[in-house]
């Protein structure tokens, strides 16, 4: 139980407030009703994230008291403070703050890959900027087009430090830091190496929180669109979980809004031969999974063992924990096993030669990327993915082909690699992908029917959670971490054997998919990561199958193609090996 | 052996041979300054010449630190005979050893000449430029060898230390401290007193006191010369205030560039370590305190403290928003007490002679006495310490000995890249914390350049904001972005392309960068463009309005057609006949000034 703390009183353009001591001006304000525009500040309290270095100094507000001008979203309300908020000196220092930012600024926006979802535009709008009145050299770097997920210009950096505080302090990736002095100051890597050089894992965090075009998801559209165009291509698409709730945002719908039939339909529209679901991989995975836990457990293999299904979560552990490279399950992530086995057992079945496959998968996150680039996932000179596109690039897409989105009808994913189950549902969450696991593993090793599928202790968004669940005789102690930052603790803890588990669930992002580098811009507001959690668990509550192994299409890709979970041609299609990649 | 006792004090003290036992001490300036003149060849030479003749037990010659004339410099000061010679080489070591040494005749053309009475004035003591100083924070600066621990013990050191703790509690040191009114002398002027109430009131495990020895201002010498002269002054000071705030380590944040006051420091600590000044059981009590050195990388912005503590804690020297200020949260996340090195000096003088006698001096809010390198266009200029309350005038006059060709003052900056200029009209200011705000000047940490009427003012503005606009951690906008805007205007303006309403966007980005900047250094970094503006506002408009001259003209009244300009001139555009008056064709003209340093009238008139 949370204390109640002290109540204080201040007043906001002579209106009254009380709030809990320790609040922000900006709370007080909010508080009031009265809006105080924001820039560099970033508050998701909810996952353990702030920013809240007062450096742009564009949320200025005057304290009557001092006579001086304060940053709003750092300056703690002191007991009796006055505040004005348009006070002549607080408007203009705001103004002259955000002219300066202007003035050393790209006025490219109607072609910016920012164009109307950036926070620089839409202040300049609310503050009514229509003139710079100072200008003078800008920022002329080149842009790095280099690495396999994320594209930096800087000469759009503001400097407000959230990708900063997202790499450093939430992810503790460290590639990001800022680097010179005085006008020259950027946000760079270390000696100004290439993204592609460094430990990047590529959660794309710091995209997702950037204000403005300065970092984006690399653009991979173009040669998607030229896949589709392509008459001997059969290109195949999958989707996975957590583009399904979160889609909708980019044309109007509330958060946590369900749009599985429409993205079905509009990928469809756009051209696409096949549309398949991730989930159904994301079941297969489970099978895949549990049989190896089961394995590790019964024959003293290495525990815990850590899903794998998160590919920054793999980047950072190759790069930053070498030695704990046999932990992490060999299995491949849902994606992966999906492109492989279009591939292989929808190419055998439908006798299409795999070199005409296009796979092209529609993901929440920006490392996916990289994943599908990487040589582990090459099979016979043909990468399991082609092509990965954001929900953002995915989105844009659509508009691109004058798509109305709203009014497009439901559809049902095509047969073969559509099914799935409410267990793969829920990989779009952090603690879904163990509670899809626990789900299998009990009914594996007990044979005897799991009744309530609700694991309710591995859910939530604290950064990290421990369950332990009794499946027969074992207690299987289950650990799960979302951020990097908190999954960084964690291994610390298993590495100085402070801690013992038997299997963990990793994600990098905040809430796990839901809330990926590749997902519509949440702007700081956490409560849309909760809508699309929430619509997750619905949407895992409303299905009839709710256990992996129940999935009749994975089963039957068992009995006609795989054998049995663990069989060496399993081996050959959906695990994969890891190694030490540590860069700067 | 440790020193535990007044006995033991005394005893180390007589270690230090005795000054009467010698027939002649020469004191030879160490400082930077004069370092940088040859004086440690000077020394070598001497010492070596002394050595050949045997000389060592009848010349006692000490290398030490800023003798503080430095206008002067190399210089050095003979006892008993008060005699110093100024402005040496080396090629005046001979005659100084062959004539004053051997043979005791003074060397007449190596005494200073006071230019403003055109007198040789021999004995220091009766300088102008030392008259109206008065020493405390320097009190040892030039008169002590700085690596000597035992020379520093003779000057009672250690013994406020002492005293401190055999005889008083933490609080009483601070209530001392505090009823003297020293206020800090990093350029803010927060009482320190309250400052180390403060950070003592706090309860932590550990708390830290640090020194801020980041001097970086531009022309400011002060704190170094103080650690280079009098080093064992500053580490007894933080061991005093370890001891006031509760705190069992210091730490000296320092430039890693000050390398020649780094040596002395390291020493001093050594020494004061091997003393048992430092260590546990300081003076047999339960106290133990350490000192730490941490270099830094040269950064101004490090200066201000939070960006200090950051920097020490190894991460970008940035600063960070205040509150929490470092007495609550500050290295390490523990109550830190952050002094500046003359803050700390005056410390133990405070408490040997008490804070009646301190608070004595100086004016009703500020107390004490306050050090100013000292530079311009004066006739003496060197480092000076001068009564809170001392006026301008006295300073740019009395000690300075006003402009050395006789020409107008026009302004004096002061406060270095944070600070302002200040007029002839307020040059009867008594010069305090208070009455320098009042008028729109700070403080600073005491830089103070004295600039005549040939001075342009809006090039000096634009010479201080290249300088933080270069040293802007770029944290905030209004620091990183607009400082650099004030400065293309500048360079605008100066190069004839700008325009009037430049005036009004330097005024209005000014006044928004000290609004809204987050630390110390972009508040005040627009003071030196916006008090050239109010003062000499006619001088930024003859560039905004492009009626400036930018050559240089001849006054007919003073030419005597001599040619020389002429024959100087490298583009040929003075024309004239011999003895007739020359003029200057002005579109011609480069304003490269030879034809200035040419003219034996003073009949060119600068631009």
């Amino acid at each position: 139980m949370k204390l109640i703390d002290k109540m204080i009183q201040c007043k906001i353009n002579g209106i009254t407030v009380n709030v809990e001591a320790g609040s922000t001006v900006l709370d007080a304000a909010e508080k009031a009703g009265i809006h105080v525009p924001t820039l560099c500040h970033l508050d998701l309290h909810d996952v353990g994230i702030v920013n809240q270095n007062a450096n742009c100094r564009v949320c200025m507000v005057e304290d009557e008291k001092r006579g001086t001008l304060v940053p709003s979203c750092a300056e703690k309300v002191t007991d009796g403070m006055r505040i004005q908020t348009d006070s002549l000196k607080a408007v203009m220092a705001r103004r002259t703050s955000l002219e300066l930012l202007l003035s050393n600024h790209p006025q490219d926006c109607l072609t910016c890959v920012k164009n109307l979802d950036c926070e620089l535009q839409s202040l300049a709008y609310e503050m009514n900027i229509k003139e710079i009145h100072y200008h003078g050299e800008k920022m002329s770097h080149p842009k790095d087009l280099t690495s396999r997920g994320i594209t930096k210009d800087t000469n759009k950096c503001i400097m407000c430090r959230r990708c900063v505080t997202m790499c450093d302090e939430v992810q503790t990736v460290g590639v990001l830091s800022p680097l010179k002095r005085g006008f020259d100051v950027v946000v760079a890597t270390a000696f100004h190496l290439d993204l592609g050089q460094t430990s990047c894992t590529y959660c794309g965090q710091c995209v997702s929180v950037c204000p403005t075009g300065a970092l984006a998801e690399m653009n991979d559209a173009p040669k998607v669109w030229r896949a589709l165009n392509d008459k001997q291509n059969h290109v195949v698409v999958q989707v996975a979980p957590a583009v399904r709730v979160a889609v909708g945002e980019m044309f109007g719908y509330a958060p946590g809004e369900i749009s599985t039939g429409k993205v079905v339909s509009g990928l469809r529209r756009l051209g696409f031969d096949k549309v398949f679901d991730t989930n159904f991989a994301a079941d297969l995975t489970i099978i895949e999974e549990a049989n190896e836990l089961i394995n590790r457990i019964e024959t003293g293999g290495t525990l815990p063992m850590l899903t794998s299904c998160c590919p920054a979560w793999v980047q950072f552990i190759e790069a930053q924990f070498p030695e704990l490279l046999s932990v992490p399950s060999s299995c491949k992530s849902p994606q992966q096993m999906m492109g492989a086995v279009t591939k292989s057992y929808y190419a055998d079945k439908t006798g299409i030669d795999p070199k005409d496959i296009v796979m092209v998968s529609i993901m929440p996150c920006v490392a996916k990327k990289a994943e599908a680039a990487r040589e582990e996932f090459n099979r016979q000179g043909l990468q399991d993915v082609d092509f990965v596109l954001t929900t953002r690039e995915f989105s844009r897409m659509l508009k691109e082909a004058a798509i109305d989105f709203k009014k497009l009808p439901e559809e049902s994913f095509d047969e073969l690699l559509g099914e799935s189950t409410g267990a793969a549902t829920i990989f779009g969450t952090t603690g879904g992908v163990i509670e899809a696991a626990t789900r299998t593993a009990y009914e594996m090793v007990t044979g005897k029917e799991l009744k309530d599928v609700n694991f309710k202790q591995m859910r939530g968004l604290e950064g990290i959670r421990e369950a332990q669940v009794e499946v027969g005789d074992v207690t299987l102690r289950i650990g799960i971490a979302h951020e990097l930052g908190n999954a960084r603790k964690l291994l610390e803890s298993i590495r100085d054997g402070k801690n013992h588990f038997d299997a963990i669930e990793i994600m990098a992002c905040p809430g796990g998919c839901i809330g990926g580098g590749g997902q519509p811009y949440h702007h700081g507001n956490t409560d849309i990561l909760k809508k699309r959690q929430q619509a997750l668990y619905k949407l895992d509550g409303a299905m009839k199958k709710r256990k992996s192994h129940e999935n009749d299409m994975v089963m039957k890709l068992y009995e006609d193609y795989l054998e049995k979970p663990g069989s060496p041609k399993a081996h050959e299609l959906l695990h994969t090996t890891y190694s030490t990649k540590a860069r700067i | 052996m440790p020193i535990k006792t007044r006995e033991d004090l005394m005893q180390l003290k007589a270690q230090l041979p005795d000054e009467t036992s010698y027939r002649m001490t020469i004191l030879l300036c160490g400082g930077t300054s004069c370092l940088s003149s040859e004086s440690d060849i000077i020394d070598e030479m001497l010492r070596e010449k002394i050595e050949k003749n045997h000389l060592e037990n009848e010349v006692n010659l000490v290398k030490v630190g800023c003798l503080r004339f430095c206008g002067e410099g190399p210089i050095m000061f003979i006892s008993p005979d008060d005699i110093a010679y100024v402005r040496l080489t080396i090629k005046d070591v001979s005659d100084i050893f062959e004539q004053h040494i051997l043979r005791g005749h003074i060397v007449d053309r190596l005494l200073y000449v006071d230019g403003a009475q055109n007198k040789t004035v021999p004995a220091p003591k009766d300088m102008d430029f030392f008259k109206k100083q008065q020493r405390i924070a320097l009190r040892n600066v030039g008169d002590i060898d700085p690596r000597s621990i035992e020379a520093y013990v003779a000057r009672e050191g250690y013994e406020a230390l002492r005293r401190c703790i055999s005889d008083m509690r933490a609080d009483e040191v601070i209530n001392v401290v505090r009823k003297s009114g020293l206020r800090g002398r990093g350029g803010g002027g927060f009482p320190t007193g309250l400052k180390w109430a403060y950070t003592a009131s706090v309860k932590s495990d550990e708390k830290y006191v640090i020194c801020n020895a980041d001097e970086g201002d531009p022309g400011a010498f002060m704190d170094r010369s103080i650690i280079e002269g009098d080093p064992h002054s500053l580490v007894e000071a933080m061991i005093i205030a370890g001891y006031a705030n509760g705190a069992s380590e210091g730490h000296i944040y320092i430039r890693a560039e000050y390398a020649i006051s780094i040596e002395p420091l390291r020493l001093a600590i050594d020494k004061a370590r091997e003393h048992g000044f430092l260590g546990t059981h300081i003076f047999g009590s339960e106290f133990s305190f350490d000192i730490h050195i941490k270099l830094g990388a040269g950064a101004f912005v490090c200066g201000e403290e939070t960006a200090l503590i950051r920097s020490m804690e190894g991460h970008r020297g940035e600063p960070d928003k205040k509150p929490p200020f470092p007495s609550e949260s500050g290295f390490r996340g523990k109550p830190t007490s952050v002094n500046n090195v003359e803050t700390y000096v005056n410390i133990p003088a405070i408490i040997l002679r008490g804070a009646d006698w301190f608070a004595s001096i100086g004016t009703e809010r500020s107390k004490g006495t306050k050090v100013f390198a000292l530079a311009g266009q004066l006739r003496n200029i060197g480092l000076v310490e001068v009564p809170m309350g001392t006026t301008f005038r006295e300073i740019i006059y009395d000690i300075g000995g006003g402009h050395p060709e006789g020409k107008q003052i026009k302004a004096v900056q002061i406060g270095g890249p944070s600070g302002g200029v200040i007029t002839e009209d307020f040059f009867d200011t008594p010069i305090d914390y208070d009455s320098l705000i009042a008028i729109g000047a700070m403080m600073g940490s005491g830089g103070m350049i004295v600039m005549d009427e040939d001075s342009d003012m809006v090039e000096i503005a634009k010479f201080y904001l290249d300088f933080t606009q270069d040293e802007s951690c770029g944290k905030c906008t209004p620091c990183r972005i607009g400082t650099k805007r004030m400065y293309e205007i500048l360079e605008r303006l100066t190069a004839m392309e700008g325009d009037p309403q430049d005036l009004e966007r330097l005024e209005t980005l000014g006044e928004n960068i000290k609004n809204a900047s987050l630390c110390g250094l972009g508040q005040t970094a627009p003071n030196p463009v916006l008090s050239t503006m109010k003062f000499f506002r006619e001088e930024y408009e003859a560039y905004a309005y492009r009626t400036k001259r930018t050559s240089y003209l001849i006054d007919g009244k003073q030419c005597i057609g001599c040619t020389k300009c002429a024959r100087v001139c490298p583009v040929d555009c003075i024309a004239g006949k011999v003895r007739e008056v020359h003029t200057i064709n002005e579109n011609d003209c480069i304003a490269c000034g030879a034809c200035y340093d040419a003219c034996p009238t003073n009949a060119i008139v600068k631009p």
